[in-house]
C-alpha cells in the first residue's frame, strides 16, 4: 500500500516537468509554423548568396521579383545587377536551392509516414532499402530507356516503381505473423539496399554507355547539382499532395502507431491506408530520387528532431517536419558547395556524415529491443 | 441483445490441419451487463474476443452488436459501436494521454473534420471520468500499468460505444491496481465482456461467466453455477473448495494445490 502511494507520489512530481516537452498547447504551433517558415526563407536566401560570385540576398529578391513580375506579364526594368548575377541567381543557385528544400521536406515526411507504417522510429527510405529501389528503377530507365512512353516522366515512373518494389519486399519480409519484426525490418531493409544498389551499378557498368558511369556515380551519392527549373515542378506537385492527403489521414497515422488491431478497433481500415501509404512512399520517394539521388538519413533525423519540438501528434509533425526537412537540406547543400570549394561535394555524403552516427546514437538509445516491433 | 456471437469456429488459416483453435462458441451480453469470458491459458479466450471485435474472421459462426453484424461493417461503423482494450502496448512513440484518449473520437469523425468543441468536451469528461485529468499532459509511455488502463478506459469512453470489450484488463497488475480498474469498470456502468484470468475478479465482479476449455465452452451461468470445484478441478486440474458469501451469493474460492485432484 505505502508503495504504491509512493509511486503516485513521484509520477506527480514528474509530472509538470515532463508534459511541457511532450505536448506543447496548441495555439504555440501556428506561432512556431510562422518562424519555421522565416527561418526557411531566410535559409533559402542565404543557400543562394552563397558562391563564388558574391551576391548580396536584397539582390536576389530583386532579380527574382524582376522574373516573377515579367511572367505575369508587368512590366519591370531590370535593375542595377550584372548578366553574370543574374544568370547564376536565376538560373543556377535559385532552382538548387528550391530542389533542396523540396527534397529535404519530401525525405522528412516519408520518414514521418514510413515510422508510422511500420511502427518504428528507425525507419528511413535510404536505410529499408525504398532509395536503392528508386535507384534502380531510374538507372534501368537511364541505361535501357525503358518506360519510353512516359517521355520526360520516364525516369520518375522507373523511380517510383523500383521504390513500390522495395517498400512491398521489405514490408513482406519483416512482416510475421499479423506483426512486424523490427530486427527483420532494419537488417532486411539493409540487405535488400544492398542487392539494389549492386543491381545498379550492375547495370551501370554493364550498359556499355561510359557517361552513364560517371552520372550514375554522383547521383547514388546523392546530389543536386546543375538543378534546372523544369525539374522542380512534379517534386512540387508530389509533395503539396501527398503532405495534404496525409493530413487528412492524420487521425489513422497517429492509431496507426498504436498497433495495427488497436488502429482497427479505433475505426481505421488498415489495410487500406497501409497500402495508400505504400503508393504514396514510393511515389515520394521515387520522385525525389529521381532527381537528386538517394540522399540518406534526412528521414531518420528529421522526424525525431521534430517530435522532440512538437511531440507525436500527427496534425503537428507533419508541417512542422516538412519544414525542418526543408531547411536541414538547404543548409547541408550550403556546406556541400562551399566547405571543399572549389570542390564540390554530393550532399549525400554530407548527410551520411551526420546521420550515421545519429542513427548509432538512436540505437545506443531506444536499442533494437523487444518493444520497437511491436 | 447487446451482443450476441453464435457458434464461432476458429482455425489457423491455411494450415492444413483441420483442427480448430475454436469450436462452437456462443455467447451473449446482455444491456448493462458484466459478462466474463474465464478459462486457462491457451483455451482461446484472446481468440474468440478477436472474433468479436473484428480482428479474427471466424471460419464459421456469426458476431453482431444492436443485431448489426460486425462482419458485415466497416472497421469504423464497428469502432462506433464497440470499444476494445486489448493487450497491445503502445509502442515506443510519445503520445500524451489527453493524446491517446482524443484517439477514441477517430471513428466519429471525418477526414476533413477538426477536433471541436465537442470532442474536446468528450474527451474532457472522459479524462474526468476515469480519474486521470491531472495526467492529461504526462507522456502515455511514462505512466505505470495501472494509470496506462486507466487512460484507455478514457479512451473507449471517449469513442462512445455501446459495448465495451476487455481482453484481460488486470493483466500484469498488482493486486490493488486490479480491484481498481474492475471497480471502475462496474461504476462506469458500462455493458461489457471481459477475458479474465483471475478467478477471484470474475467471481466478484461479472454477473455472468463462460468458461472455456480447449477451445470449446465448459460451463456458462451466474459465477456460483460456473466457478464450482468440479469445473475448476475438470478445466484447471486444480482441487479447489468453494464457499458462498452469505449475502451476495458469490462464491469464493479457495485452492488446495498440495491435494489431488
Amino acid at each position: 500500500m505505502t508503495q504504491g502511494v509512493g509511486v503516485e507520489n513521484r509520477a506527480n512530481l514528474a509530472g509538470d516537468g515532463a508534459s511541457q516537452a511532450a505536448s506543447p498547447p496548441r495555439r504555440r504551433m501556428p506561432m512556431l509554423l510562422l518562424a519555421l517558415m522565416g527561418l526557411l526563407l531566410l535559409s533559402i536566401t542565404f543557400g543562394i548568396t552563397l558562391g563564388p560570385v558574391e551576391i548580396s540576398p536584397a539582390s536576389v529578391w530583386r532579380i527574382a521579383g524582376h522574373e516573377l513580375a515579367l511572367r505575369l506579364g508587368i512590366a519591370s526594368a531590370p535593375g542595377e545587377w550584372t548578366l553574370a548575377q543574374h544568370q547564376i541567381v536565376w538560373l543556377i543557385r535559385m532552382p538548387r536551392v528550391l530542389l533542396a528544400a523540396l527534397v529535404g521536406a519530401g525525405l522528412a515526411v516519408v520518414g514521418v509516414t514510413m515510422q508510422a507504417m511500420v511502427r518504428n522510429p528507425l525507419a528511413d527510405p535510404y536505410l529499408l532499402g525504398v532509395s536503392s529501389g528508386a535507384s534502380v528503377g531510374a538507372v534501368l530507365v537511364l541505361a535501357y530507356g525503358v518506360l519510353g512512353f512516359a517521355g520526360v516522366y520516364a525516369l520518375s515512373l522507373g523511380a517510383f516503381a523500383g521504390a513500390l518494389l522495395a517498400c512491398v519486399a521489405v514490408y513482406w519480409l519483416a512482416h510475421s505473423g499479423g506483426r512486424l519484426l523490427a530486427p527483420r525490418l532494419i537488417l532486411g531493409g539493409v540487405a535488400i539496399g544492398y542487392c539494389l544498389g549492386g543491381i545498379t551499378s550492375l547495370v551501370t557498368l554493364t550498359a556499355g554507355q561510359r557517361e552513364l558511369a560517371n552520372a550514375v556515380l554522383s547521383w547514388t551519392l546523392g546530389s543536386l547539382a546543375g538543378t534546372r527549373w523544369d525539374e522542380l515542378g512534379l517534386p512540387a506537385l508530389v509533395l503539396a499532395l501527398g503532405i495534404a492527403w496525409l493530413l487528412l489521414q492524420a487521425r489513422a497515422l497517429n492509431a496507426l502507431l498504436t498497433g495495427d488491431e488497436t488502429a482497427s478497433t479505433l475505426g481505421v481500415d488498415t489495410t487500406r491506408v497501409r497500402r495508400v501509404l505504400f503508393v504514396l512512399v514510393s511515389l515520394l520517394t521515387g520522385v525525389m530520387v529521381a532527381v537528386s539521388g538517394a540522399i540518406g538519413f534526412i528521414g531518420l533525423m528529421v522526424p525525431h528532431i521534430t517530435r522532440m519540438l512538437v511531440g507525436t501528434e500527427h496534425r503537428r509533425v507533419l508541417p512542422v517536419a516538412a519544414l525542418v526537412g526543408a531547411v536541414f537540406l538547404v543548409w547541408v547543400d550550403a556546406v556541400a558547395r562551399v566547405a571543399f570549394a572549389p570542390t564540390e561535394l554530393p550532399v549525400g555524403i554530407i548527410t551520411a556524415l551526420i546521420g550515421g552516427p545519429f542513427f548509432v546514437w538512436l540505437l545506443l538509445r531506444r536499442g533494437l529491443s523487444p518493444g520497437a516491433g511491436r | 441483445m447487446k451482443l450476441q456471437a453464435r457458434e464461432l469456429r476458429w482455425q489457423v488459416p491455411h494450415s492444413g490441419t483441420a483442427r480448430s483453435i475454436v469450436e462452437d462458441v456462443s455467447l451473449h451480453v446482455a444491456e448493462g451487463e458484466l459478462v466474463g469470458l474465464i478459462g486457462p491459458n491457451g483455451s482461446g479466450k484472446s481468440t474468440v474476443l478477436r472474433m468479436i471485435y473484428r480482428i479474427l474472421r471466424p471460419a464459421a459462426g456469426a458476431v453482431s452488436v444492436d443485431g448489426r453484424d460486425v462482419w458485415r461493417m466497416s472497421a469504423r461503423d464497428t469502432a462506433r459501436l464497440m470499444a476494445v482494450l486489448a493487450q497491445e502496448n503502445g509502442g515506443e512513440f510519445e503520445f500524451s494521454v489527453r493524446e491517446v484518449v482524443s484517439m477514441g473520437r477517430t471513428p466519429h469523425k471525418s477526414a476533413f473534420a477538426r477536433d471541436d468543441q465537442r470532442d474536446i468536451d468528450i474527451v474532457h469528461a472522459a479524462m474526468l471520468r476515469v480519474g486521470v485529468l491531472q495526467l492529461a499532459e504526462r507522456s502515455f509511455a511514462t505512466l505505470s500499468g495501472g494509470e496506462k488502463q486507466r487512460v484507455l478506459m478514457a479512451r473507449a469512453l471517449a469513442q462512445q460505444a455501446g459495448l465495451l470489450v476487455l481482453d484481460e484488463p488486470t493483466n500484469h497488475l498488482d493486486v490493488r491496481y486490479q480491484f481498481e480498474i474492475m471497480n471502475l469498470v462496474r461504476s462506469l456502468g458500462v455493458t461489457a465482456i471481459a477475458a479474465l484470468h483471475e478467478l477471484h475478479i470474475a467471481a466478484h465482479y461479472c454477473d455472468r461467466l463462460y468458461l472455456l476449455e480447449n477451445g470449446r465452452l465448459a460451463a456458462s451461468g451466474t459465477p456460483a453455477e460456473v466457478l464450482t470445484a468440479e469445473h475448476i478441478a475438470g478445466v484447471y486440474g486444480v482441487r479447489a473448495a468453494i464457499r458462498l458469501h452469505p449475502r451476495s451469493g458469490r462464491p469464493h474460492i479457495e485452492f488446495m494445490p498440495d491435494e489431488p485432484v
